[in-house]
């Protein structure tokens, strides 16, 4: 009896590494995009006047708003000004002379405050990527920093 | 005749039994059909678990993901690390500052994960430092070491860094009993028993996470190894493993050994704090170092403290309990219900399992066995819950699976088994190659373990990997434990040497604030530089500061003339990014530290002593965009006294124009 059961014992151990639990759960969680809000879903329904952002309509004044303006001024020393003059030369990027009359206020406000998704479709950047070959990186700007920024462009371009 | 046959037969079904059974010759048999799919996350997929891996003598914490065991970041803790400045610029040198200096290494042993109500929650992983004590907090939204305390009194800061269920307490227990440090120490070792006291810290954690030595308690000399809170329950109540009760202070290997049971040191912190409100903790004389890392002037301060409260265990007769144990207990875990504690003999053939209700009782009842030095010991019976029996060789450690399950590795039979903690059975058992230490389960020493895997750590991987001249991987091998059995799914190497290790549910920490970067906005240190015109090279005497920026893909100033021999120059470089992942390094020929690796919206500072006239290139380590080869600058070094005029520029430098 006692051999007896010391077999049984020795021929369960055969089995005893039967992978006996056959879960194939998808355990591995999809990675959550960023947000791509207002990015159509494909280029042709791009809109190369207002780029893509959650800025549709920028309403600007007559006349410049030189409060808003001297804000702007302090954010583009700490934010942009290392890679962009304010004349029309490039350095890194391209110089900002006559940016308010090449683009749309929306188109502006889009691309500074998000820059990836315009890089990665709006034709006149892409053609500016090729000349400058460094993607402008995104500097974290407000949507208040951003309307600053641009009422500075348009004093940098003339407006008073 | 008969006899005989049978006697064969059983040899064949043995020897046989033996090759397919689970004690492979080498690692493919250990492996079954599926496992590799178990093991896989796809590439752009995400981890189930962030793994927060101890670096022994690394002196490092390493993150890796299960179930994949990628490596995704080093934690510089306790060592200094070159390649991201850790220890090497100015604004960290003082995380590593001691009452004995500045020390550049550690054996990091254990990590902890900050709790609330017992549960893991994903804001903080505590360290210690075995060496010289000290208890590191390593904050989980930006990765990095946020503060350091040291421990005096205290040698081989062992068990430790382990925590109170809500994060009140982490605790510190020295390994190497030692004259306290108040007294004079210069006694002949062999007077152990009279002159060396064993301290335990008790370091209060607030709210946003500082630490401060609320009181340490005077125990008797032996070496304390681990411990772990009480919960639910025992909430109020840790538990140090001790060994060497023996006092002996020569070849513990064998006078260390001799005691068929040392004890579990239950201690009554709730009293104690009772005793500290009532005052009757003695301040001590101590000094020990205390340092912060400031996030807005992102720049570390390290204070000398001189005072610490001791309550004595001796004088204060209920704060502390020895629960015998056989026989040199090394890990000492509390079950997720907080009622069993289980004491893992380091040379012992079972596993004692005590009872937090039966300790209680005997306390109550008074059924102790007289007491060790002056701490009274309970009756073993009194406050044993059973034990198991015949469960392998070697105990270790122990994590459960909040399934009523306890899994235990066992050093020198290299395996971990599966047992049950109410009958006390074995239900399962698996190999490790080789000679595993600690183990992880996620959450697996809190109120709500997350089960599902369970890592091994091992020590010894000879024949597991391509050979690496003397000194081989240790290695980590993760075994899926959702059903009955145990299975391993993958084995890799690791960075040496992981000791305990913790494990949290990925969201915990994505989803915790995780710092993108530092907004320039708030950075406040004292030498940062807000965009380019600010830009500047001031000289005070022989010492200069460069104000300087960098950007992709330049630095401002990146022209720099009029530095001198005997110049201390101290490059304080803004990293003027903001976007995720676009750090810039820095980095200057001659350098006798390191680099910088300055994160976006940082400021970070390297000291530099130029000792050869000539021209001196800088430039970014860290490959940032498509003109990161561009992004260099140079360092004119004239000699001592030279009348060379201080000057720094960006891009206006240039040749005089030639007719």
């Amino acid at each position: 009896m006692y051999k007896l059961s010391i077999i049984i014992i020795a021929l369960s151990m055969f089995t005893s590494c039967g992978n006996k639990n056959k879960s194939t759960e998808d355990f591995s969680k999809s990675t959550t995009e960023e947000t791509t809000e207002g990015v159509p879903a494909d280029a042709s329904t791009y809109d190369p006047n207002r780029g893509v952002g959650k800025f549709t309509t920028v309403e600007l004044g007559a006349k410049l708003d030189v409060a808003l303006a001297a804000d702007g001024d302090k954010i583009q020393s700490v934010k942009c000004s290392s890679c962009h003059k304010l004349s029309d030369e490039k350095l890194v990027g391209p110089g900002w002379k006559g940016v308010t009359t090449r683009n749309k206020p929306e188109w502006i406000m889009n691309f500074i405050t998000n820059p990836d998704p315009m890089i990665d479709k709006d034709p006149k950047v892409q053609a500016m990527l090729e000349l400058c070959l460094v993607r402008m990186p995104n500097q974290a700007l407000t949507d208040d920093d951003a309307r600053k920024l641009l009422e500075f462009m348009r004093k940098n371009d003339g407006v008073n | 005749m008969k006899n005989k046959i049978v006697k064969v037969a059983l040899a064949i079904v043995f020897v046989g039994a033996f090759f397919s059974s689970c004690k492979p010759k080498n690692s493919g048999d250990a492996v079954s059909g599926d496992a590799a799919q178990k093991a896989y996350v796809a590439p752009g997929k995400f981890d189930e678990f962030y793994n927060f891996v101890s670096g022994g003598f690394s002196g490092q914490v390493s993150v890796y993901g299960l179930p994949s065991g990628r490596l995704f970041r080093v934690i510089p803790v306790f060592s200094a690390d070159p390649q991201s400045g850790y220890g090497y610029n100015e604004e960290t040198k003082p995380m590593l500052n001691t009452s004995h200096g500045f020390i550049p290494w550690d054996d990091q042993h254990h990590t902890e994960l900050s709790q609330t109500n017992g549960e893991v929650d994903g804001r903080w992983l505590f360290a210690n430092a075995n060496n010289t004590p000290r208890i590191a907090r390593v904050d989980l939204k930006t990765f990095t070491t946020k503060e350091i305390i040291e421990l005096p009194n205290s040698a081989g800061n062992h068990s430790s860094p382990f925590i109170t269920e809500n994060t009140d307490y982490v605790v510190a227990g020295t390994r190497f009993s030692v004259p306290a440090d108040n007294v004079n120490g210069d006694v002949p070792i062999n007077t152990y028993k009279q002159n060396f006291k064993g301290y335990l810290s008790f370091v209060k954690v607030g709210k946003e996470g500082e630490m401060d030595i609320a009181f340490q308690i005077e125990a008797p000399g032996v070496n304390f190894d681990l411990s772990h809170a009480g919960k639910g329950k025992s909430h109020g109540w840790f538990f140090f493993s001790c060994y060497n009760t023996e006092q002996a202070n020569t070849l513990l290997e064998v006078n260390a050994s001799q005691k068929d049971k040392d004890f579990i040191m239950a201690v009554n912190w709730k009293k104690a704090e009772e005793y500290v409100k009532a005052g009757k903790g003695k301040k001590q004389a101590a000094r020990y170092a205390h340092n912060v890392y400031n996030e807005k002037t992102h720049t570390a301060t390290s204070e000398i403290k001189t005072e610490v409260l001791v309550l004595n265990a001796k004088e204060l007769k209920d704060i502390c309990y020895m629960i015998p144990c056989p026989k040199s207990p090394h890990g000492c875990d509390v079950d997720p219900t907080g009622e069993y504690i289980v004491g893992s003999g380091k040379l012992a053939a079972l596993i004692p399992v005590f009872s937090f209700d039966k300790m209680l009782a005997a306390i109550e009842g008074k059924k102790f066995d007289g007491e060790f030095d002056g701490i009274p010991v309970i009756k073993y019976e009194a406050a044993l819950h059973g034990e198991v029996q015949k469960p392998g060789l070697g105990p270790l450690h122990t994590e459960f699976d909040g399934k009523g399950n306890a899994y235990t590795t066992f050093f020198v039979s290299s395996e971990v088994v599966k047992w049950d903690i109410k009958s006390l059975k074995v239900l399962d058992r698996v190999p490790t190659y080789y000679s595993v230490g600690h183990l992880c389960i996620p959450g697996g020493d809190s109120k709500k373990p997350f089960g599902k895997y369970l890592v091994a750590y091992n020590k010894i991987t000879k024949d597991r990997y391509l050979p690496t001249g003397p000194e081989l991987a240790q290695s980590a091998q993760i075994f899926d434990i959702s059903g009955d059995k145990m299975q391993l799914i993958l084995d890799y190497p690791t960075i040496g040497e992981p000791h305990y290790a913790q494990a949290a549910p990925a969201e915990l920490i994505r989803n915790n604030g995780q710092l993108k970067f530092y907004k320039i906005e708030d950075n406040h240190h004292p030498y940062v530089t807000k965009g380019e015109k600010e830009s500047k090279v001031v000289r005070k005497g022989n010492r200069v500061d460069v104000y300087m920026t960098s950007i992709r893909s330049h630095f401002a100033s990146d022209n720099i003339e009029g530095i001198k021999l005997g110049d201390e120059v101290y490059f304080h470089v803004t990293n003027l990014e903001q976007d995720w992942d676009v750090p810039h390094g820095f980095a200057i020929k001659g350098a006798d530290n390191g680099e910088l690796l300055i994160m976006p919206g940082e400021t970070s500072t390297l000291k530099w002593i130029p000792k050869k006239v000539g021209i001196v290139p800088f430039y970014c380590t860290d490959f940032c965009s498509a003109l990161h080869q561009e992004m260099q600058g140079y360092v004119r070094v004239s000699p001592a006294g030279s009348t060379v005029p201080l000057t720094f520029s960006l891009g206006t430098n240039v040749p005089a124009a030639t007719k």
